[in-house]
């Protein structure tokens, strides 16, 4: 058998495991349709192709959270 | 000489920024600790590529099932369980003698999440979703599948309408074997098509 590549998994450092989850988490918790934080992915990837995944992924994720609370309907962030 | 008795790795830039980004969208009150637990616990533990494997053999055992697969994916998924996030469009492609079909989203990483889990790294890396749709013979070679010169493959782009899965062909030898031990044979790479399910022999 050959040895397994790192990057056989879907995550090769836990970070990046913890950055999609943030991702399903904060788009649910925003009344965000998945295609919504998607297509941020899908921009950012064109951007800058060269870039890692998850780099382009955590960019998506800030664009998408930045918009939180000037949605119409949203779920209004706890305050603690 | 430190007194440490292992290296502290430090932490990369981009570590650094996703604890950041963590901390940042905790504040918001967008996520919290316990639901990013939550939701990589279940990536790991609860959906997967053996819930394709299943699907797979239950069409090798059941030709009924197999054709309700084929006209509608996440139907035929749901009959087993196997729904939520990412599953609702689903089109399961069959290999034949002639047609082998192969995976992929070119724009970013679309994938069937409920039946065969989070896509690997290799499937989200730009090398693979540009070479797959451009020179597939040569991709699939890499990954060790030689392929006759008279087969047809078919390259299919996952996207927010749909996503895919292959329904590889039964390999030769396994007349007789349980639903469970087909399942056992079909790897994840086998249902994103770079390979095909192969009867290990004992050496």
């Amino acid at each position: 058998m050959t040895p397994e590549r790192p990057d056989d998994q879907p995550f090769t450092e836990p970070w990046q495991a913890r950055a999609f989850a943030m991702a399903v988490v904060a788009a649910d918790r925003m009344g965000a349709d998945w295609d919504e934080f998607r297509d941020r992915l899908k921009a950012a990837i064109a951007e800058q192709p060269d870039r890692s995944y998850y780099e382009a992924w955590m960019d998506a994720l800030e664009r998408l959270a930045d918009e939180a609370g000037e949605r119409e309907g949203a779920p209004q962030p706890q305050l603690s | 000489m430190s007194e440490h008795d292992h290296p502290v790795r430090p932490k990369s830039p981009q570590q650094l920024r996703a604890e950041a980004l963590e901390a940042v969208l905790i504040e918001k009150g967008l996520v919290s600790t316990d639901a990013i637990d939550a939701v990589v616990d279940q990536f790991q533990n609860e959906i997967g590529p053996q819930n394709g494997a299943r699907m797979v053999a239950r069409a090798w055992v059941d030709p009924a099932y197999r054709e309700r697969l084929l006209a509608d994916g996440a139907a035929a998924a749901a009959e087993l369980g196997y729904a939520g996030a990412e599953g609702d469009h689903l089109r399961v492609v069959e290999n034949t003698p002639g047609v082998h079909n192969a995976i992929v989203c070119t724009l970013c990483s679309c994938y069937p999440w409920p039946v065969l889990g989070i896509p690997p790294v290799w499937y989200k890396s730009a090398p693979y979703r540009a070479r797959i749709v451009r020179e597939p013979r040569a991709v699939l070679s890499e990954f060790g599948l030689e392929l006759p010169e008279d087969v047809e493959i078919r390259i299919w782009d996952s996207s927010a309408e749909m996503r895919y899965m292959v329904l590889p062909m039964r390999p030769e030898g396994t007349d007789g074997m349980s639903e469970q031990e087909l399942a056992g044979l079909v790897t994840r790479d086998c249902m994103i098509g770079v390979t095909v399910p192969r009867l290990e022999v004992a050496a």
